[in-house]
C-alpha cells in the first residue's frame, strides 16, 4: 500500500506529464492566449482555446515544466497574482462566448514573494473564487499532480473535480504542517498521514468526484480516455439548466461541524 | 512637600496636612490603578486610559482585542443580537491534539469557535455583523467559521441587510485539512450572492488578516477598511523571508503598504470606526437622501 507521502512524492515527480502535455494530448488546435491585461504574462499558467472532440473549450493549466530550465521559466508552477488574473480573464471570456472551461492543476501553491504580495496575491485568489462560484458555463478541474492550497483552489471552484490516482490536494504542504505542528519539517511523512490529502481521501470527503487511473499515464490511450470522459461529462453539464445553483450547493455543503441543539437560531 | 526626596530634611511642615496626615492622601494613591504598557512605544498608562481610547495608544498602536470587546465598541447599547451560537468545530480528520485544543479553548475563551455573528445596530443603522476572535486558534477558518459566515451572508440576503465584517485570522485551519480549504470557496460564493442582490458588504481588516481569509471573504468587500498597522497578506512574512532569503522592505504587508498598493479603500483608526461604518451603511440604504438645509442651492 502506498503511504500518503508516497503519493506526495509521486505527485511531485518531474517526469509526470504537465499541463502542457495534457493540453497537447487531449485538445485539437489549441491556441494559447497570454497575459492578464493588468501587469504581465505569468508563465506558470497556460491558457487558451482549443477543441475537445470538436467542441470549442477554454483550457487553463498550471504548468511546472520538466527540465530545470523550464521549471525556472515556469516559476516552478507557482502562479503569481498575474496568473490568477489571466485565468479569471479567460474564464470570463469563456462565459461570454458560452464555452466550457477545463482546468489542469499542478502546483505546490501560489507564488511566495514580495512582488506577489505587492500585487495582491490574496485578492487575486479571492476574486477567482468569488467569480467562479457563479460562472455560467460548465467548469471541470483535473488535479494532475500537486494541489497546493488556495493556489490550487483558485482554479478548482468547479462543477466536477477529478484527480489522478497519485495527485494530492491539501490545505498545507506536509512539510509546512510538520514544521508548525512539531517544529520539524522532516516529519512531513507523518504529517501527510494526518492531512487526508490523497485522491482517495478527497473522494471520501466529497471534494473530488472521480479518480483517474494512471497505470498508462502519458500514453495515447490515457489521453484519449480523458478526452472521452471530459466530452461525456460536458454533455451532462451542458444539459444542466441550473449549473451555477448546483455549484453553489456543492460548495455550500462542505464542512463538518457540531451544532448544539439549544443553538439559538437567530 | 518638595518633589526632591533627598532635600526633605530641609523642609518644615507648616501644618498637619503637610506632615502627611491621612486626609491628605488622594484616593488613587490608596488603590493604585493598574497600568498597561503599549507593546509598540513601551510607555505605560492607567488601564482606564487605554479603555477610553478603545485599546489604542497615543503612539497610534492598536492592541489586539477580543471579538466581544469589539462588538461592545461598535454596536449600540443592547444593539447586538447574537446568532448561530452553538456551532462548533468537529474533528473530521482526528488530527493530533485538535479535539483537545478546541475543547480547552472553548472553556478558556467562552466562545464556540473563532467567529461571532449576529444582527447589529450601529449608531441606529441596522446590519448583519461578524467579528472574528483572535484568541481562538488565531481566528483560523475551519468548518464552523465558514458555516457561520456563510449563514450570516445568507441571512443578510434574505433580510436585505448590509454585512459588516471584522477579519482577524491566521488563515485556513490546518487541522481540518481540505474541509477548511473548501470554506474559502463556500464563503466566497455566499458573498457573491449577497453582492449580486445589490447589497453592501463592508470588510474591516484587523491585525493580522492572512492566508485563506485574505484569499477569500476578507478581500471581497465592496469597501475594504483596515486598522492602522494591521498585518495583511497571503503568505506570512517569515515564510517569505525564509523562501526568498531577502530582508523584507520596511512596513511590508502593513495596512499602510496595502493602501499604497491600492488594495484597501481606507485606514480608519478604531476610535473613528463606529462613525465611519454608520455613515457608510446610511449612504447605502435604499432611497436614502439626507435632508439638508441647503436652501440656496439651485
Amino acid at each position: 500500500m502506498a503511504t500518503a507521502y508516497d503519493r506526495v512524492r509521486a505527485a511531485r515527480q518531474s517526469s509526470r506529464p504537465t499541463s502542457y502535455d495534457y493540453i497537447t494530448g487531449i485538445f485539437d488546435g489549441f491556441i494559447e492566449l497570454h497575459g492578464d491585461r493588468r501587469f504581465a504574462d505569468d508563465h506558470a499558467v497556460i491558457g487558451g482555446i482549443g477543441r475537445l472532440a470538436g467542441r470549442p473549450v477554454t483550457v487553463i493549466g498550471i504548468e511546472k515544466g520538466h527540465t530545470a530550465k523550464e521549471r525556472v521559466y515556469r516559476s516552478f508552477g507557482q502562479p503569481g497574482p498575474e496568473g490568477y488574473r489571466k485565468s479569471l480573464r479567460l474564464m470570463r471570456q469563456a462565459e461570454k462566448f458560452g464555452r466550457p472551461v477545463i482546468c489542469f492543476i499542478d502546483t505546490s501553491g501560489a507564488f511566495c514573494g514580495v512582488g506577489a504580495e505587492e500585487r495582491g496575491q490574496g485578492q487575486a485568489i479571492a476574486e477567482s473564487l468569488y467569480e467562479m462560484s457563479s460562472l455560467d458555463v460548465p467548469i471541470i478541474s483535473v488535479f494532475i499532480g500537486e494541489g497546493g492550497s488556495g493556489g490550487a483552489l483558485a482554479l478548482a471552484v468547479a462543477d466536477r473535480v477529478w484527480m489522478l490516482e497519485n495527485a494530492v490536494y491539501s490545505v498545507i504542504s506536509p512539510e509546512g504542517c510538520a514544521s508548525i505542528l512539531w517544529k520539524d519539517a522532516s516529519r512531513a511523512e507523518q504529517a501527510a498521514d494526518h492531512l487526508m490529502l490523497t485522491a482517495d481521501d478527497a473522494l471520501n470527503l466529497g471534494v473530488a468526484d472521480r479518480i483517474i487511473d494512471e497505470s498508462d499515464i502519458g500514453s495515447e490511450d490515457f489521453f484519449e480516455r480523458i478526452r472521452n470522459d471530459l466530452s461525456h461529462e460536458l454533455d451532462v453539464l451542458s444539459a444542466d439548466g441550473s449549473l451555477a445553483e448546483n455549484r453553489y450547493r456543492r460548495f455550500r455543503a462542505f464542512g463538518t461541524y457540531r451544532e448544539r441543539e439549544d443553538a439559538a437560531e437567530q | 512637600m518638595p518633589d526632591i526626596p533627598f532635600l526633605n530634611f530641609l523642609y518644615k511642615p507648616r501644618n498637619e496636612l503637610e506632615k502627611g496626615g491621612r486626609a491628605f492622601v488622594p484616593a488613587q494613591d490608596i488603590e493604585k490603578e493598574p497600568e498597561e504598557t503599549c507593546p509598540n512605544c513601551h510607555r505605560s498608562f492607567p488601564k482606564s486610559t487605554f479603555e477610553k481610547q478603545l485599546f489604542t495608544c497615543s503612539c497610534g498602536h492598536h492592541m489586539r482585542i477580543s471579538a466581544r470587546q469589539r462588538i461592545g465598541f461598535i454596536a449600540d447599547r443592547d444593539g447586538f443580537h447574537e446568532m448561530f451560537r452553538g456551532i462548533t468545530s468537529a474533528d473530521p480528520l482526528s488530527f493530533p491534539g485538535y479535539g483537545k485544543k478546541t475543547e480547552t479553548l472553548r472553556l478558556s475563551t467562552g466562545e464556540d469557535d473563532a467567529v461571532i455573528c449576529g444582527r447589529a445596530v450601529i449608531s441606529g443603522e441596522e446590519c448583519a455583523m461578524f467579528v472574528m476572535e483572535p484568541s481562538f486558534l488565531m481566528g483560523s477558518m475551519g468548518s464552523a467559521v465558514g458555516e457561520k459566515i456563510t449563514r450570516l451572508f445568507e441571512y443578510a440576503l434574505n433580510e436585505r441587510l448590509p454585512v459588516v465584517g471584522f477579519a482577524v485570522s491566521g488563515g485556513a485551519r490546518m487541522q481540518e485539512g481540505l474541509l477548511s480549504l473548501m470554506q474559502m470557496a463556500k464563503t466566497s460564493a455566499a458573498v457573491k450572492r449577497h453582492s449580486d442582490a445589490g447589497l453592501m458588504y463592508l470588510s474591516i481588516l484587523t491585525d493580522p488578516t492572512m492566508g485563506g481569509v485574505t484569499a477569500s471573504f476578507a478581500m471581497e468587500g465592496d469597501i475594504i477598511i483596515a486598522e492602522p498597522g494591521a498585518l495583511i497578506g497571503f503568505a506570512g512574512p517569515r515564510v517569505i523571508e525564509q523562501t526568498t532569503r531577502k530582508t523584507l522592505p520596511e512596513g511590508f504587508q502593513k495596512a499602510e503598504f496595502l493602501l499604497e498598493h491600492g488594495f484597501i479603500d481606507a485606514i480608519v483608526p478604531r476610535t473613528e470606526q463606529k462613525e465611519t461604518i454608520a455613515s457608510l451603511i446610511s449612504m447605502h440604504r435604499p432611497g436614502n437622501t439626507e435632508d439638508t438645509d441647503d436652501g440656496d442651492s439651485v
